[in-house]
């Protein structure tokens, strides 16, 4: 075997491994992509109702209410100018309350409900979700004095709920 | 006054830095010997200027002097003192003052242990060693010093975020470090060689140890990690792809990978060009990360901008360190010659196709890692990326891994028999087959993927038994030969070993716990229980239990199987006034084979309260199986061909020049 023949033999295991990996790559991206929406772009939207997707705002003063032995969540989501009702059965992050930023993920129900699959809130009532607070900044909604994102919050690992 | 002795000796460790960058390189340029021999000292000197600085803030942090501003912000005087010291580096400024520790400790080991090598490589490895710590000192000094004072001086501190406050955060960082940061040798050695224009056995035998020393404290740094957030977090999991994760992970596989690949430079002489991409591409992944996580851009790209000159001084290190080491290696590698050749079908294509799958895999987390990030700069959608894409990308890459992994131990250097080794995994095969078919019928065949893990992990296990068994021709000679050819079989190829079934319990372990993770949430009153995966909890009380800087609520919770009481276990939920938050403290029972893990919630209005329950089976051994793994490691890195590192020379030169 010539040292040229080997080196062909090697190029081809070594692109056919890219080749395998770009196309899994693409297709896992096809698929599992997590698209974020503030509650003004679902509307303007419509992502529809079949795909995961992410949705953020503030958990509105005044709409949260807990059912089935405080296992079930109900509340609504807004970043100033829509509000999007969200339910959620499971146990939330600790710092999830109302007037607090959220991120939900999980699915547009045909009643135009969203049902999340997790909430994401980090262990930190300084934070804001960086997807939030950008949402915010677009409705005009953003008050930095109040809701500061804390500079180096990325060294808390991000706590979530998954039921 | 002591943390201006720190601050001092910081900046005199950039200065000796800066002299150990510039001498050595100029001296082995022109072969002036005095100018290389400054490097060995002046790394020397360099660790003990920034252990000196550790020291300092250190002492900062123990005495609570709230002087430093660094101090203030990240510790409290009431905090408990190991929470104090590892408190040391649970923040920026600290971490990174961890990391120049490190580097420099390597750095010192290279000037104390390498005696043996020659005297131009070791001055120039010394000398690009020297550059990467020149750009993080100057890094801490001028973005993130942990050493400036406040005026005036607080009454007390900030305290530490409580989920760090924990002895898992004790061990992790600089686990993690040790192993990330302990990739810079392999860097510094391979852009020593390329300036060298010469990669040969002995370097490959020096650059090995380094390596699986960092490989074995990336790995138990990793898995101290995903442990710690197990237990800490609170929901259950144990890996969740996170780009913090990813971060370390990727250095992993590409380090994986490199170990592999400088085996074959070592006993083969060949595959030197790949073996030094693997090394430079490997510390590039962990200054990623370590730009990842310290520059804020995980948080937001936003927060990026708004404190630029971190993520900027990060940013530029990566593109001079990246950039510069690539071209010098488009300049050099071509002149690199291979002695070495071997058949398409031999143990270095074995070993080749290991490094192709490992990078490529390396590559797909890469890809998932930072593709938000690239969407996100240029101005596209927000999207995450999360579990599924990996499920559908990572692990594919693994399987044929994970099958080529129990051949390739067998396969010989130069040419190999491939029947011959498939003949004689014929029995793996079949064992593997037949635990797979069991999953099948036990799951009924609902499951894809339980089935497929555990058989490859029982592939692996018996391929790896079966290797060692005819190795030392165990039930084929007589026993006193089997005993003879066990005394002789190396450390480095019974590390080998027993990695590899390091790596089949792990797999096993991620199969079952992914799969068949039951939970419960439920509101409990006192009294009353929850029946999950055959047990029974009982939730019989809460108290309140005081902490030096918390207040908790204790519940205490009975496990029961058959009405037989086996464990009490005490979740707690803990509130830190200072910081105005609730953490949960997990209890969790194991017996080495599952985990009951019961987390107590909020208390609910009419005196109840939620309990989220989990049964996790097999997770322990995801752990177990990382840790021997390690052990594998260590035990490899105890073989007496790799103390000694380079050959020494005979006497006879050595007397040679002497007289010359």
């Amino acid at each position: 075997m010539t040292r040229k023949r080997r080196r062909l033999i090697f190029v081809l295991a070594g692109m056919s491994c890219l080749g395998i990996a770009t196309a899994l790559v693409l297709n896992a991206f096809d698929d599992n992509l997590v698209f974020f929406y503030s509650p003004t772009d679902l509307v303007q939207k419509h992502p529809g109702t079949t795909r995961r997707l992410r949705i953020g705002g503030l958990v509105e003063n005044g709409s949260l209410v807990t059912s089935e032995g405080g296992k079930r969540f109900d509340f609504k989501v807004t970043d100033g100018k829509t509000d999007l009702a969200v339910s959620y059965v499971g146990v939330v992050p600790a710092l999830f309350r109302e007037g607090q930023g959220v991120v939900a993920e999980g699915k547009l129900g045909p009643d135009g409900r969203f049902s999340a699959v997790t909430l994401l809130a980090k262990h930190d009532e300084k934070y804001m979700p960086p997807e939030v607070a950008e949402a915010l900044k677009r409705s005009g909604e953003w008050r930095p004095d109040q809701q500061a994102a804390a500079p180096g919050a990325a060294d808390a690992p991000q706590a979530s709920a998954r039921p | 006054m002591i943390a201006e002795l720190g601050h001092f000796a910081l900046i005199l460790a950039l200065l000796i830095a800066i002299v150990q960058s510039i001498l050595p390189m100029v001296g082995a340029a022109r072969g002036a010997r005095p100018l290389m021999d400054v490097a060995a000292p002046a790394a020397l000197l360099q660790f003990g200027a920034v252990a000196l600085a550790f020291a300092a803030l250190t002492h900062g942090y123990v005495t609570s002097d709230f002087s430093l501003r660094n101090v203030v912000e990240n510790s409290h005087s009431l905090k408990p003192l190991l929470y104090k010291i590892t408190g040391v580096w649970g923040n920026h400024e600290g971490s990174m003052l961890l990391w120049a520790l490190i580097l420099t400790l390597y750095g010192a080991a290279v000037a104390a242990f390498g005696r043996n090598l020659p005297p131009s490589l070791k001055a120039r490895v010394l000398s690009v060693h020297g550059m990467i710590g020149v750009g993080f000192l100057a890094f801490i000094l001028f973005t993130s010093n942990p050493f400036l004072r406040v005026l005036p001086v607080p009454p007390d501190g900030q305290g530490l975020n409580p989920i760090l406050q924990d002895p898992g955060l004790a061990f992790h960082p600089p686990f993690l470090y040790l192993g990330y940061v302990g990739f810079s040798m392999a860097f510094s050695f391979a852009v020593a060689a390329l300036i060298e224009g010469r990669v040969d056995p002995a370097w490959a035998r020096w650059v090995r140890p380094w390596t699986l020393v960092a490989w074995c404290a990336l790995t138990l740094g990793i898995c101290l990690g995903s442990w710690w957030a197990y237990y800490e977090l609170g929901w259950g999991g144990w890996w969740a792809w996170d780009p913090v994760e990813n971060a370390s992970f990727m250095p992993w596989l590409s380090g994986t990978a490199l170990l592999h690949s400088a085996i074959v430079v070592e006993k083969r002489d060949t595959l030197k060009g790949w073996t030094i991409f693997l090394a430079l591409v490997t510390f590039s992944l962990s200054l990623l990360g370590t730009f990842l996580v310290r520059s804020g851009v995980l948080s937001s790209i936003h927060a990026f901008a708004v404190d630029p000159a971190r993520g900027a001084f990060i940013l530029a290190l990566l593109v001079i360190a990246i950039g510069g080491s690539l071209v010098l290696f488009a300049l050099r590698a071509p002149a690199l010659r291979s002695t070495g050749s071997f058949a398409p079908i031999s143990r270095e294509s074995a070993l080749i196709l290991n490094n192709l799958l490992l990078a490529t895999a390396a590559l797909t987390v890469f890809l998932g890692t930072l593709y938000p990030l690239f969407l996100d700069v240029i101005g596209g959608d927000k999207v995450s990326v999360g579990a599924p894409y990996y499920n559908a990308t990572f692990v594919p890459l693994m399987v044929p891994l994970v099958l080529l992994m129990a051949a390739g131990p067998m396969m010989t250097w130069k040419r190999a028999d491939l029947a011959g080794v498939l003949l004689r995994l014929r029995l793996a095969f079949g064992l593997a087959l037949a635990v797979a078919v069991i999953m099948i019928i036990a799951t009924k065949g609902h499951e894809a993927l339980a089935p497929l893990g555990i058989g490859l992990a029982a592939w692996l296990l018996f391929g790896t038994l079966k290797e060692l068994a005819d190795r030392i021709r165990l039930f084929q000679a007589p026993w006193d030969m089997v005993r003879t050819r066990l005394r002789h079989t190396t450390r480095a190829s019974w590390g080998m070993s027993i990695a590899h079934a390091g790596l089949a319990v792990t797999i096993a372990g991620i199969t079952i716990a992914s799969g068949w993770q039951q939970e419960a949430i439920q509101t409990l009153h006192p009294g009353e229980s929850i029946a999950l995966a055959g047990d029974v909890y009982r939730f019989d009380r809460v108290e309140p239990l005081p902490g030096p800087n918390y207040s908790a609520e204790q519940a205490t919770v009975a496990i029961s199987h058959d009405g037989r009481t086996f464990a009490t276990v005490h979740p707690s939920r803990l509130t830190y006034p200072l910081q105005r938050m609730t953490t949960t403290d997990v209890a969790i029972h194991t017996d080495g084979f599952s985990d009951r893990y019961v987390v107590l919630g909020d208390p609910q209005p009419d005196g109840g309260w939620i309990f989220r329950i989990y049964y996790n089976p097999l997770v322990p051994w995801v752990w177990f199986g990382a840790l021997i793994m390690v052990l594998g490691g260590i035990l490899s890195l105890s073989d007496r061909r790799l103390r000694i590192g380079a050959p020494v020379r005979k006497p006879k030169r050595a007397g040679g020049e002497l007289a010359a």
